[in-house]
Parts: C-alpha cells; structure tokens; sequence
C-alpha cells in the first residue's frame, strides 16, 4: 500500500509526473470532475487546521467524490484514548483514502502500521508536511517554469518551520539551485539540516540575518510565520515574531519577476500592502494546493486499485 | 579481587570504562537469576582502563543493545569453561526499546504499545534517529 508521509517518499519522477496532472486539471477541470465518483476521503485533524483541511475536501470534491471525517481530537475517538493505530484502521473500513493531521510528531508512521487503504500526512507536529511542499513545488514550476537555477530565499522561522524543512530537501534534488537562509541566530536551519543535506550534496547556501542585502539575487522568496506553539518560552516568542517583515520598501530592490511565497496562515511578517504588488503569489498558492491535492489523491487511488 | 571462573555463560569485555553500568541497565541484567559481575576499571593494554560484565548464564542476548553501546566491545560465549566463540560488533542499523525518544512531541510518548526504534542515519558520526519522528538520540 502506498503512503506519503514525507515529501521524500516520492522520486524527482513522480514529483514533475504530479507536478504535469495538476496542471492538466487546472487546464481541463471538466476531465477530473467525475474521476473519484463513489470514492470517499477521510479528513482525520487531530488538530485544527482550517485551510489544509478545506484544501483536501475541495479537491476530493472536485474530483466527484465524497468526504468524512473530524477536525480536532475532541470530537474523535482519541478524546476515549483510541490510539491513532487503531483509529487509522478503523477509518479504512469506511474511506478509501485518508488525510490525517496529528500534533505528535510521526504519527503516520504508527498510522500506516496497520492501515488498509492509502494515508496522506496532513503535517505531524513541526515534522512533516509533504503536501504543503507539493504544493509549493506546483507553484514555483508555474512560476518560473522550472525547478532548478533558482535561487530561493527562505526567511522566518527556520528552525521550527517545517514547511522550510521540507522544501529544501525537495529543491535540493534539483540541480543549480541555490538557497539563501534568511532568519535571526535563534531560528537558524537545525544542523542536520545543513550537514545532512546541503553540505553533504554540495549545495550552494548562504545563512544571513539581512533581507533586504539578500533581496536582489532572489528569484523566490519563501516568508514564514514565527509560530507560537511551537516555542516552549513565550518570551522568546515575543522577542522573536516580529524579526522579519515584508513591507513594499523592502521590496524595492528586488526582481521584477520575484515569486514571493507564502504557506500561510499569515499573521505581520507581510504587510498587507505587498499583497497588491503582482508578485505576491502566495494567495495564488493557496489554489495550487488544491489542485495538487487532487493529483495526489488521484495517484494513491489507482496505486491501490492496481 | 577474584571473581570465579565461569562454565557457561556470556563476557563482555572491552567496555569503556564507566559504560558497564549503563549496559547492565540497558540489557536489563538485573532481572536474571544467574550470578553476574560489573567489574568496573580493570585495566586494559587496549583501553587503558575498561568494564567488564560477566554472565553466568547462555542467555539471549540482544546483541543489537551491546553493539550500540559501543561496538568495541568483545562478546565471549563461554561453554564447559572454555571460549566457544567470540563476537566483534558493529553499530547495529536499528535498535528496538533500547533507548527512548526525549522529544516531547513524539507520537511515542502517547501511543499505546509502540516500540521505540532508532535507526543509523550516520554511521561515521554514530548518528540515531527516532523511527517515528527523526529527532537524535541523545
């Protein structure tokens, strides 16, 4: 049975094959509209997450089929004490596919344990969050048509950020790309991430603390949020969330053909004045994320019909 | 000190001194019936000084548990009072409830039953993470 649980579960192959299906479905929707009829999918969100969840009931709609679930613990049989194993299996009895948001970190990995039909991570905790790589990815190929020779600026939380986590993994499969790290001391990339990843595969990166000085070179820049509950002391989350944020002057350097992405929710690091600006694509991102939700619905469905 | 010989049974030499403690907790040696013996700084040409714990008794050991500890040790295999077989180890690629995950958002710390497994990331570096969510072992 097929899973995605990390977005390094899929070869470069797959990501540009998903990547080419949700572009077809942006450009002949009508072809999609009744591919999952009768299939059902199961939201499980132990964990609130409004715009993640909408996304995959969207897409599992516009693909023709039907959606069940919860979204949070309290409602689930996890407030009984049901462990996610054993709430995974159940699941199966009645969904074909499931999309399970849980805050403990590698819990789809207890969840595929015994899981009979295909599960998608929603995100686990500040691990894992494929689906929001992919749809960052199907983004930047729209964007710039491409997914290598990029240099990318990543700026926030770079320590917590998951989404940040995932997408240089993703990116550094494709060749001549080049990352700038732009975060304060305190929310650096962890150290696996630098060693394991970049140095080991030679990849170009710079770490600063400057956005403007690293704005001219960007042809992405990827902004996060200095999420709360992922500090233990909420003194340093006061110290540190207003660290970095976008406003139309700090734009005035950069490319006129700039992407500037977002996984949002947003809270200030982007001033809402840049949203007017044509390259903020960050609301357009938000769309992508369904369509590449569909695509990966439609790829685990035959993979288990086969 | 003299500690008697023994006639069938498991020595594990070569440990780094001070480490025999922890290995005697982490293959949960009090919980035999047999005799066993921590001999801690004994002196080794090898080492300089070294722990050795002795087992009298051909129990199923978790090798696995030994070699992550530090895969210098020796493992002797003692039959009739004579050397049967002696092991040299390796840093294992996995380890089963041998250690536990600290990171407090681990889904381990609340699923029921779940073994704790830690898999070699970087052997060069003697690098574990949690199978689970790939935080490092500490």
């Amino acid at each position: 049975m097929r899973h995605l649980i990390d977005i390094m579960d899929l070869s470069v192959k797959e990501l540009d094959e998903m990547i080419e299906v949700a572009k077809d479905i942006i450009a002949h929707p009508d072809q999609y509209a009744h591919k999952c009829d009768g299939k059902k999918l199961a939201t499980l969100f132990f964990e609130p997450s409004t715009r993640t969840r909408l996304s995959f009931e969207a897409a599992m709609y516009e693909l023709g089929g039907n959606v069940l679930g919860f979204s949070e613990a309290q409602s689930s049989s996890a407030a009984k004490g049901e462990s996610v194993a054993d709430t995974v299996r159940t699941v199966g009895a009645y969904a074909d596919i499931i999309a399970m948001r849980h805050p403990k970190e590698g819990a789809p990995v207890v969840g595929i344990r015994r899981s009979t039909v295909p599960l998608i991570n929603a995100g686990d905790g500040g691990h894992n969050h494929p689906t929001q790589t992919l749809t960052d990815l199907l983004t930047i190929s729209r964007e710039k048509g491409k997914l290598e020779g990029l240099t990318i600026g990543l700026c926030g939380d770079l320590k917590f950020g998951r989404t940040v986590h995932s997408l240089i993994n993703a990116m550094s499969r494709y060749p001549g790309n080049k990352f700038i790290l732009i975060s304060p001391d305190e929310l650096r990339i962890p150290e696996y991430l630098k060693y394991e990843t970049l140095e080991k595969q030679h990849i170009e990166y710079v770490e600063t603390d400057d956005l403007e000085d690293a704005m001219p070179q960007l042809d992405i820049l990827y902004m996060t949020r200095v999420q709360r509950e992922r500090f233990f002391n909420e003194q340093d989350y006061l110290r540190l969330k207003d660290s970095y944020i976008l406003t139309p002057e700090k734009l005035e350097n950069a490319k006129e053909d700039l992407s500037i992405l977002h996984p949002l929710p947003r809270v200030n690091e982007i001033s809402v004045a840049v949203d007017d600006d044509p390259r903020a694509r960050y609301f357009e991102q938000v769309r992508n994320g369904k369509f590449i939700r569909m695509a990966l619905i439609l790829k685990l469905l035959e993979e288990a019909k086969a | 000190m003299i500690i008697g010989k023994i006639e069938d049974g498991i020595v594990l030499d070569h440990i780094k001194a001070g480490q025999g403690m922890r290995l005697y907790n982490i293959l949960n040696l009090d919980k035999l019936d047999c005799e066993v013996a921590l001999i801690q700084n004994a002196p080794s040409e090898k080492l300089g000084r070294k722990d050795i714990l002795k087992i009298d008794k051909l129990i199923d050991l978790n090798i696995d548990a030994v070699g992550f500890v530090d895969p210098g040790i020796t493992v002797n295999i003692i039959k009739s009072g004579k050397l049967a077989k002696r092991k040299h180890l390796e840093l294992p690629n996995e380890v089963v409830d041998v250690i536990k995950c600290k990171n407090p958002r681990c889904i381990t710390t609340i699923e029921q039953e779940l073994p704790q497994v830690f898999r070699l990331t970087d052997r060069k570096n003697k690098v574990y993470r949690c199978k689970y969510c790939e935080s490092k072992a500490k």
